[in-house]
């Protein structure tokens, strides 16, 4: 079946002082239909930018996406199309939930207004209907007493709370793709485990896809279907949820899955840590991004820019280490787990 | 990309090469020399920058310059238009424009930066009293301030120049400056009260650091570069101010001047000789808009929130 | 094996109350806890616990409403003004915000010299020389002196704090959430750092965060939190593997796991409603509301933490009955 979203050869470059970042560089991906896909990596690696670039959401002032990059969602180019489709579509097709629900909700409207407002743009409802909706939606991500919560101010409401009423503005169309950036991050652990169960059933029941970018490996593992993982600005793996977690092929990948301390063998152990930090993305990069930081290095990282490799079938780790002159490597032992 | 040809050479291992210790890109900077890099790079706010160079160097040297004294009247000579001879003309009493222009800048300029310092060095006291008490004493502060700042300006301003009935520069400033500390009193006092929540004065408070080193190493340089950009928003609304109390007659007696007695003189003739009108209007809008632009750019360039 | 310790803080009913326009916030609330020399103690809970709260009233940053602090068997409030100076060198805290916690004017030498000054009487060129060498301790180069606080990355930032507290040549570090802004492989390295200089100086660290699995890494003892008040205290062998506390069990099994294979989601206890604000927080056992066990008793009467076994505290009416 054709894929919902098809990035192409996405790059995005932003005016700073200190002259241009680079932020995203050649990224390519797909999502499929009813698909959770998390996008992985810390902070810098381009990951809410490729996000956000997908939704058309970059500040068009000093982000610029490159000529010849595509996205295409349900067949429609989203990069060149006039801004008033993309109004059509923005918000219906595909929505998107963010972070800090503090700043993302309007603190002078009504959280009813809010997502009636979004049902009047994108259907012909009537506003009693649209009331009747919303009230719905608020059941749907499971507010108590839902008819009194929509004359409140979003201050009103716990954080949690918020973040429900964004996920509730952003279901309100019953959207095809929901991009949720690092929904979770700002909650406490028994919030977060709700609000991913209730995401989880949506997701369920209405067939939509996910987008979820987030740097939490152990959300990933309990929602994503397929994850990619960036760093500085390229998808350095991407693959299944037990491709990446049992099977992983990237020695960042490894890094990554490595620092998480419950994985540690034993408690006041020294947990592997990563040396150095991440290239600066206002340079150009030769190579291999993370030769510089990676144990297993070779020349070739050094001299040129590893290509995708297809390790097995939907699983392809972009390392010189695939290749066939490579040196056989065993991954740290932490990934034998279990087995 | 181009691919080259492989070999088997470089499929050595090298391992990691980042090092233990870390790497910082660039040359060590201060936060003055950062700010002014910032600065640099905004070309709008540099430019404006200039722009005031030139025209503070126009007030000082100009008379010299052109040579006529401000005050040397030739009635052979009224109101000519401005020539090769008399750059910005003459006005009725046929002094040469060009000097009258800039000495009356020095007045206007002057006016415009001792009123901002005023205000700036009562603001900063009065604001960082009110934090240092804090409590009852704070709130007292706090409310006297709401009071005077509730008072309209330009009508005090008047009435003052009024009831002291003299013109000099002094009593100007005095008029201008007598409530208009009150927003830096609490622009200071926000600012204080931010830096007194922060965890970097807990750390010294926690160390045993003395409070008065505490006001001398944390809280005064981190409020002066709030400070430094509110004051450069206000020296424009000084020379306003002063030009508009000329314009209405109270501002300097002559045969001192300033760009608003010269102005506002101008004013009964503006249909039959504009020019006269235009010099003086334009440097005030110049300067004003200069001072603006420059603040502009001082903002983003010491604004900590943008360096992250 | 640490009970041979001597027993650096012994906090006994702690408090601090905070007025607001609702009421009063009961933001750390008859608190009790021992903290022994060289060991690391961990406060966890989720956000408005008050574990936050309870480090710094336990420092003296804020004062105390009720309760007592004993350092080194010595009431805290019964200091001289030598001891007091004494204290101030002696205890440190590290910050959570790695950007809010250094003054951006001051240069990093100048920021890890800062207490020296006031504690030590070195010259300039030994304290350069100090600075040289914590600054090697926590893994950064001496070059980094002369630079300002804006030209570093958070992880470094980090360092820097670490570097300030040790400057004091301290015995204990309160550690305030010290990792909860940084990146996972940023994480590793300042945890690593922290474990090690306990090893090497014998400090003992106050450790606060929301972090459970690395709070269960670093810690000896582990105290769970929940609306001002201790719920459950112990060793984190017991903890995590056999929490006994209602709410502790609900915590714990919220931690999304990064096992695609963990069954997550079937093995978490739910945990319905959200934290109660402090105001508001119901007579008796502060969990009640939440409680799926709640009973009658738990409504009016406030459980003690109890010692079920050696070392494993907890409040509960009806533990040995869940």
């Amino acid at each position: 079946m054709e894929p919902l979203l098809k990035v192409e050869n996405l790059h995005v470059r932003f005016a700073s002082y200190a002259g241009n970042v680079h932020a995203v560089r050649g990224v390519s991906f797909e999502v499929g239909r009813g698909e959770v896909l998390a996008i992985v990596g810390e902070s810098g690696c381009g990951k809410t930018v490729t996000a956000k670039a997908a939704m058309r959401l970059l500040d068009r002032t000093n982000a610029i996406v490159d000529k010849d990059s595509r996205i295409e969602l349900d067949g429609q180019d989203m990069l060149h199309m006039p801004r008033r489709k993309l109004n059509t579509i923005r918000g219906k097709d595909i929505s998107m939930i963010f972070q800090d629900s503090m700043t993302s909700l309007n603190p002078t409207m009504t959280v009813g207004k809010q997502i009636m407002e979004n049902l009047l743009t994108h259907t012909s409802m009537t506003k009693g209907a649209a009331r009747k909706r919303a009230k719905e939606l608020l059941e749907l991500v499971e507010i108590p007493d839902p008819e009194d919560r929509l004359d409140c101010y979003p201050h009103q409401l716990s954080g949690g709370m918020r973040q429900r009423v964004m996920i509730a503005i952003a279901l309100a169309c019953d959207p095809k793709l929901l991009i949720a950036d690092e929904p979770t991050t700002a909650l406490d652990v028994t919030i977060q485990a709700q609000l991913l169960d209730l995401l989880g059933r949506i997701k369920e029941q209405n067939g939509m896809s996910v987008i979820l970018v987030t740097h939490d490996l152990g959300v990933v593992a309990s929602f994503a279907q397929r994850v990619q993982v960036m760093y500085a600005g390229q998808i350095v793996e991407h693959g299944t949820v037990e491709d990446i977690f049992k099977r992983p092929k990237h020695p960042y990948t490894w890094a990554l899955l490595s620092s998480i301390p419950g994985r540690a063998l034993s408690s006041k152990s020294e947990l592997y840590a990563l040396k150095g930090t991440p290239p600066d993305l206002r340079r150009p990069l030769i190579g291999c991004p993370f030769a510089e930081r990676c144990e297993y290095c070779m020349g070739i990282c050094k001299k040129q820019c590893p290509s995708e490799t297809e390790v097995s079938e939907g699983h392809s780790a972009s390392c010189w280490l695939c290749h066939e002159f490579a040196p056989k490597v065993q991954p740290p032992r932490i990934f034998g787990g279990n087995e | 990309m181009e691919n080259l040809p492989l070999n088997e050479q470089d499929f050595i291992p090298l391992g990691a090469s980042a090092s233990e210790g870390e790497v910082l890109a660039g040359k060590p900077m201060t936060y003055w020399q950062d700010a002014w890099q910032r600065f640099r790079k905004n070309k709008v706010a540099l430019f404006a920058a200039i722009l005031l160079v030139i025209i503070a160097l126009f007030t000082i040297f100009g008379p010299a310059i052109c040579g006529y004294d401000f005050t040397a009247q030739n009635v052979k000579i009224r109101n000519q238009a401005p020539s090769t001879e008399h750059w910005f003309g003459t006005d009725s009493l046929g002094r040469d424009l060009f000097a009258r222009v800039a000495v009356g800048g020095r007045v206007s300029i002057i006016i415009g930066i001792c009123g901002a310092l005023i205000v700036g060095v009562i603001g900063c006291l009065y604001g960082g009293l009110a934090a240092y008490f804090g409590g009852r004493v704070d709130m007292v502060m706090m409310r006297i301030v709401d009071i005077l700042s509730s008072i309209p300006n330009l009508l005090l301003v008047i009435l003052l120049s009024v009831v002291l009935e003299s013109s000099s520069i002094p009593t100007l400033l005095f008029a201008m400056t007598i409530t208009s500390w009150c927003g830096v009193a609490r622009i200071v006092r926000a600012q204080m009260l931010q830096i007194n929540r922060s965890e970097y004065v807990m750390a010294a408070r926690i160390m045993g650091v003395s409070p008065v080193k505490i006001v001398l190493t944390h809280f005064i340089p981190n409020t002066i570069s709030v400070i430094i950009v509110n004051l450069t928003f206000r020296i424009p609304g000084f020379i306003f101010s002063e030009a508009f109390l000329s314009y209405v007659g109270l501002g300097v007696a002559a045969p001192n001047t300033s760009w608003g007695t010269l102005a506002s003189a101008a004013q009964s003739t503006l249909l039959f000789y504009p020019y006269q009108m235009l010099f003086p209007s334009l440097f005030i809008a110049l300067t004003t808009l200069s001072f603006t632009l420059m603040g502009d750019g001082l903002r983003d360039a010491l604004d900590p929130k943008m360096r992250r | 094996m640490m009970n041979n310790n001597e027993i650096l803080y012994d906090v006994q009913g702690l408090s601090r109350y905070f007025p607001s326009k609702r009421g009063v916030v009961k933001a750390v609330d008859d608190v009790s806890f021992q903290i022994r020399k060289g060991e690391t103690f961990s406060l966890v809970g989720e956000s408005g616990c008050g574990k936050t709260t309870c480090g710094r009233t336990l420092l003296g940053v804020y004062s105390k409403t009720a309760g007592k602090v004993l350092y080194h068997g010595v009431d805290k409030d019964s200091l001289n003004k030598a001891q007091q100076k004494e204290y101030l060198q002696k205890n440190q805290m590290i910050f959570q915000d790695p950007y809010a916690c250094l003054d951006p004017r001051m240069s990093i030498a100048s920021i890890i010299e800062e207490g020296m000054k006031v504690h030590f009487s070195y010259s300039a060129s030994e304290r350069t020389a100090i600075c040289a060498e914590l600054l090697h301790e926590v893994g950064l180069p001496a070059e980094f002196l002369s630079r300002f606080p804006h030209e570093l990355s958070g992880g470094q930032r980090q360092r820097i704090g670490i570097a300030r507290a040790l400057a004091m040549n301290p015995e204990f570090i309160v550690c305030d959430e010290p990792i909860a802004a940084l990146d996972v492989s940023i994480q590793a390295q300042v945890v690593n750092l922290l474990i090690r200089l306990q090893k090497e100086m014998g400090l003992t660290y106050l450790f606060i965060s929301h972090d459970l699995s690395m709070v269960k890494h670093i810690s000896d003892k582990i105290a769970v939190m929940y609306l001002g008040s201790i719920v459950e205290l112990g060793t984190p062998d017991v903890i995590y593997n056999r929490p006994m506390h209602p709410y502790s069990k609900a915590l714990l099994s919220a931690i999304p796991v990064a096992d695609p294979d963990g069954n997550w989601a079937k093995k978490r206890i739910p945990l319905t409603g959200e934290v109660p604000s402090p105001v508001d927080a119901p007579a008796g056992c502060k969990f009640w509301k939440r409680c799926p066990y709640a009973k009658e008793t738990c409504k009016e009467q406030r459980p003690a933490l109890r010692e079920l076994e050696t070392g494993h505290f907890v409040a509960c009416h009806f533990t040995e009955e869940l």
